[in-house]
């Protein structure tokens, strides 16, 4: 309860400067209007309309929070025009690219800290992958994943996992690399086997930054299957969503698929952040 | 009377079996400032059912030595036995026990589980695990404990953990490597007692690093004294005190006179630098 000032203050800010900027981008739409129509405007008729107009520069916080009423609760979740079917889409596509992308990083990590080659050698490439721009490489994943055959939620899928894997091999190669010499050779004392190793003092050791990673592993998969909605054509998802309204000028419908979209990160991260405090609870380590 | 005991406990170190051998023991490592030798020609000779204490600053190569003997450093010449056979053989036939030293508990393992882990790595069943665990928790007085995890213990009551751990499954030999540097000398003179209580019942042959006189004079029947550059044996004192030892026995003037001589032996090997 203690949290609830300071974040009522937070929000209230937010709400005081996006109602401002709303009046200042769309006030000379609303003025030209008036102009052309011979009206002369008094200030709160000019702020009032520059708050309630179809294409705004900037919707004003309550006509997207209505466009979110009307779009998520008035709406069959299983309808085409219900933003819970087109935030299910994408979810699903984040949370199977999100599913690919951690065993791909975990499994890379693990190829890492194990095998000598492969820690000289896979590093600089998946740095490498992360510095071509997703959306230069996003359609033509889809295009060559479609020449043969395979459409649908994967192709999206696949460039999910390509942002997400980064951050699990980058956090799981520090994890696993965790415990110091001296557990290193008590292990050795024990003559325990590689395998015994890894169960028993790299995995656990390495949990924290697991979850860690996993976090900023989501979130950059959500983004990953927003951009694989935009150059397909999409029908459906948040990102298709947000094509057709920029096509249209909704900007009304833009910014309510954003917001769908961070509600969505939010809820993904927290979900990690619940299994994370469940785990290490359990382990003893919280 | 006191000395009568000295010369009968002087007298039965011939008799004991050989545990612990090394001769012309060489260990150099490559830096970038060169070669370092971290142990010269280094002959010793440890019976069953001795306490060994090394002693000597920093850099002596008394912690080489152990590690040597525990197959996790290889040395450059000489042989090493452990048990008449190499370290690495030794090792693998789970012959030593090791106390590092930190405690090194896992913080996502109860001390149950941790004082458990090596007998899972080896394979124990379940029952006979339990079994252990249990006694070995009697052994260093923490019994009631298995259930706790690490933080909610003392540094002096995690350090009793990871010899139980060490004790746990059956090595005749426990290497200590400074189990107790870093705790206060209260403590550690409680521990020191409940050492000697531990090594009279399980007749264990433990050799233990340390730098304090006080502690190596009043554990040790055997005392190795150390040199550093290049690190070597400069005095090997047969300990007259009797196997039972109060801590009052630190004001006897046998204690004073072995301290005193480990002292003279440290100065010597100080000497020329």
């Amino acid at each position: 309860m203690k949290n609830v000032i300071p974040v009522l203050t937070v929000v209230l800010a937010i709400l005081v400067i996006w109602y401002g900027s709303a009046v200042m981008l769309n006030k000379q739409w609303v003025l030209d209007q008036a102009a052309r129509q011979d009206r002369v405007l008094t200030t709160p008729e000019l702020i009032a309309e520059t708050w309630a107009q179809d294409k705004p520069k900037l919707p004003a916080p309550h006509q997207v929070a209505l466009e979110l009423w009307d779009t998520v609760a008035m709406k069959k979740p299983t309808s085409k025009r219900s933003l819970v079917y087109h935030a299910w889409v994408t979810m699903s596509a984040t949370v199977l690219g999100f599913g690919l992308g951690t065993l791909l990083g975990f499994a890379l990590a693990v190829g890492i800290v194990y095998n000598r080659v492969m820690d000289k050698s896979v590093m600089p490439w998946v740095i490498a992958s992360q510095t071509i721009p997703i959306l230069a490489i996003a359609p033509m994943i889809i295009v060559v994943l479609n020449a043969i055959g395979i459409s649908g939620l994967l192709p999206k899928a696949m460039i999910s996992m390509y942002l997400s894997f980064f951050p699990v091999v980058v956090g799981m190669v520090k994890g696993l690399r965790s415990p110091d010499a001296m557990q290193l050779d008590q292990m050795r004392t024990w003559s325990a086997t590689r395998a015994q190793e890894f169960w028993r003092l790299r995995l656990p050791a390495s949990m924290p930054y697991l979850f860690a990673s996993m976090k900023i592993a989501m979130a950059a998969s959500l983004v990953g299957a927003i951009v694989g909605e935009l150059p397909t054509g999409a029908v459906a998802g948040l990102g298709a969503r947000l094509l057709a309204g920029s096509y249209y000028g909704q900007t009304i419908q833009i910014w309510s698929a954003l917001l769908m979209a961070a509600a969505l990160a939010a809820a993904l991260v927290g979900l990690i952040g619940l299994i994370q405090r469940i785990t290490l609870k359990r382990m003893g380590m919280a | 009377m006191m000395t009568e005991q000295a010369a009968a406990s002087a007298a039965s170190v011939p008799q004991t079996p050989t545990v612990i051998s090394a001769q012309g023991l060489n260990l150099v490592y490559e830096t970038s400032d060169g070669p370092v030798q971290a142990l010269k020609d280094v002959d010793l000779k440890i019976g069953k059912g001795d306490f060994v204490s090394f002693i000597g600053p920093s850099g002596c190569g008394k912690t080489t030595f152990l590690r040597v003997m525990a197959d996790l450093e290889t040395p450059t010449s000489g042989t090493v036995l452990v048990n008449g056979v190499p370290p690495e053989v030794a090792r693998k036939a789970r012959a030593y026990g090791y106390v590092f030293q930190a405690a090194g508990l896992y913080p996502w393992r109860t001390i149950g589980g941790n004082i458990r882990l090596p007998l899972e790595i080896m394979g124990y069943s379940k029952p006979e695990q339990a079994e252990r665990v249990q006694r070995v928790l009697e052994l260093v007085e923490l019994a009631g404990f298995e259930k706790k995890y690490p933080w909610q213990l003392s540094g002096g009551m995690q350090q009793r953990a990871s010899i139980a751990r060490a004790l746990a499954f059956d090595a005749d030999i426990l290497l200590m490597d400074e189990p107790f540097g870093a705790l206060d000398e209260i403590v550690r003179d409680h521990l020191n007692e409940q050492l000697l209580a531990l090594w009279a019942r399980t007749e264990k042959t433990i050799c233990f690093v340390t730098h304090s006189i006080p502690e190596a004079v009043y554990l040790s029947t055997k005392i190795v004294v150390m040199s550093p550059r290049p690190g070597r044996i400069t005095d090997v004192i047969e300990s007259p005190l009797p196997k039972e030892r109060p801590l009052e026995i630190r004001d006897s003037p046998e204690f004073l006179e072995i301290a005193h001589r480990v002292r003279e032996g440290l100065r010597a090997g100080h000497a020329y630098d």
